[in-house]
């Protein structure tokens, strides 16, 4: 195996690019360290990613977005303030996975890379409307962060392609968003159902709003008819029931040992409910 | 394979080793420089044993490759105890009793040093979180977290 370290992420594409064997980025390492270690991926080429200028910054973007470095680390994101408070239900859902020492490595980048359909952290990314800054040999694009991931372990990502950074659209006002997950115990588990909800007020209505599952299909998923359940409403319990009802609806989940198909179809309603409470809640500034 | 040469500090002293590119941090710390303090339960980052400090953040050692660490701070198991003085943290674990074959306890050891950098009035839930990391075959975690919550108290009079 080789070990890459590029100062550009044009130069970590051109090494991914020209590479023949298998080939991975390295950033946090908790996924990719694992399967190596598991004998599931022996990389010919690894790339890390953590020297390139910018990496590990959380900047403000110009519009008053923000750019999330491909190394920022669970901990880097929780104990920056001004992002925490524009973007509350990304930061709890990445603070979700693993362990305070996975926490010490794990990035959102490599949690969407993973392609897993439970990965915490992408449900509260698609309903903040994050997209993904890619580069290429051949310049750069932006996606939406759902068009990422294609199917369990599979992303959209091309061979000489790399995310360069994650951005994150400016927050406005009298908005607020959540994430929740469930899990059989507290902590240190894998989500059977995760639900992210992102919302903007007008007085008491709902003006906007974005909900996301995780863990009910083969991807994470935006479910466009369960944000329509609740906009122009103010969030009563006929909204409330009416967003359970499509939450539910939309699930195509697995039956396996950590949840039936039944129970998850039924916990993503009542976790879309919760979610969008705590969203609400903090829209008001509460 | 062609071995990387690595330079880096250590419980603050500056040190070198030859790593092979595959090797983790965890790796290099016991067979390269003799520090076996630091444990491999699982070497997938599931239990902790391998725990150590990254530039002050708390990370698993199985998981970071030696080769990563070039120009970084490192703090082990063995930088804790000031000479023949232990660490609060140490003689809590002892008085405690919150060890029995003590191949967990390097790892709780080096996870809670940081927690109560952090935070040095923990509430009893907050210990059990942070520490759901480190995974402990024989106390039960009850002495444990009983160590670590009497010595955060300790730590705090001293500081007063
Ligand atoms: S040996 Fe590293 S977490 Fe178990
Ligand atoms: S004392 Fe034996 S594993 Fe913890």
């Amino acid at each position: 195996m080789r070990y890459h370290r590029p100062m550009t992420f044009e130069d970590a594409a051109g090494l991914a690019a020209a590479a023949s064997g298998v080939t991975r980025y390295l950033a946090g390492g908790t996924d990719v360290l694992v399967q190596m270690r598991a004998g599931m991926v022996q990389p010919d080429d690894l790339i890390d990613l953590k020297a390139i200028p910018g990496a590990s910054d959380i900047t403000r973007t110009e519009d008053g977005g923000w750019r999330i470095g491909v190394a920022v680390s669970g901990a880097q994101l929780g104990a920056h303030e001004a992002f925490r408070a524009d973007w509350p239900g990304v930061v709890e859902g990445l603070e979700l996975v693993g362990s305070t020492q996975i926490q010490g490595r794990a990035t959102l980048t490599g949690n969407l890379c993973n392609g897993s359909p439970a990965a915490d952290s992408v449900p509260g990314l698609v309903a903040a409307g994050a997209t993904v800054e890619i580069t290429g040999t051949g310049g750069t694009r932006s996606v939406a962060v759902q068009e990422i991931p294609t199917g369990p372990g599979k992303t959209s990502l091309k061979p000489g392609e790399v995310i360069s950074a994650i951005l994150l659209p400016p927050r406005g006002e009298h908005a607020g968003d959540a994430y929740l997950r469930f899990i059989p115990r507290t902590e240190m588990d894998i989500a059977v159902v995760g639900c992210a909800v992102s919302l903007r007020l007008d007085g008491d209505t709902v003006s906007e709003a974005r909900v996301v599952l995780g863990a009910v299909a083969p991807t994470v998923m935006l479910v466009p008819e369960a944000a329509e359940a609740i906009i122009g409403t103010t969030l009563d319990e006929a909204a409330l029931e009416a967003l359970a009802s499509a939450a539910s609806a939309a699930c195509n989940p697995i039956d396996d040992k950590r949840g039936t198909k039944v129970f998850r179809i039924e916990v993503a309603g009542v976790l879309a409910k919760r979610a969008a409470r705590i969203a609400l809640t903090r829209a008001k500034g509460a | 394979m062609k071995k990387t040469h690595v330079t880096t500090k250590v419980n603050g002293d500056t040190v070198e080793f030859l790593a092979d590119p595959r090797a983790s941090l965890l790796d290099c710390l016991r067979d390269d420089l003799g520090l076996t303090g630091s444990k491999e339960g699982c070497g997938t980052g599931d239990c902790g044993a391998c725990s150590v400090t990254l530039d002050g953040t708390l990370v698993c050692s199985c998981l970071v490759l030696g080769v990563e660490v070039e120009g970084r701070e490192i703090g082990t198991i063995e930088g804790m105890a000031d000479g023949q003085e232990l660490h609060p943290l140490q003689r809590k674990f002892i008085e405690h009793a919150a060890l029995q074959c003590g191949f967990c306890t390097p790892g709780f050891l080096v996870a809670a040093k940081v927690l109560l950098e952090q935070n040095p009035d923990p509430t009893e839930t907050e210990v059990r979180y942070w520490l759901a990391g480190n995974l402990c075959r024989c106390t039960g975690y009850d002495k444990i977290v009983r160590a670590v919550m009497d010595a955060a108290a300790e730590m705090r009079q001293e500081a007063a």
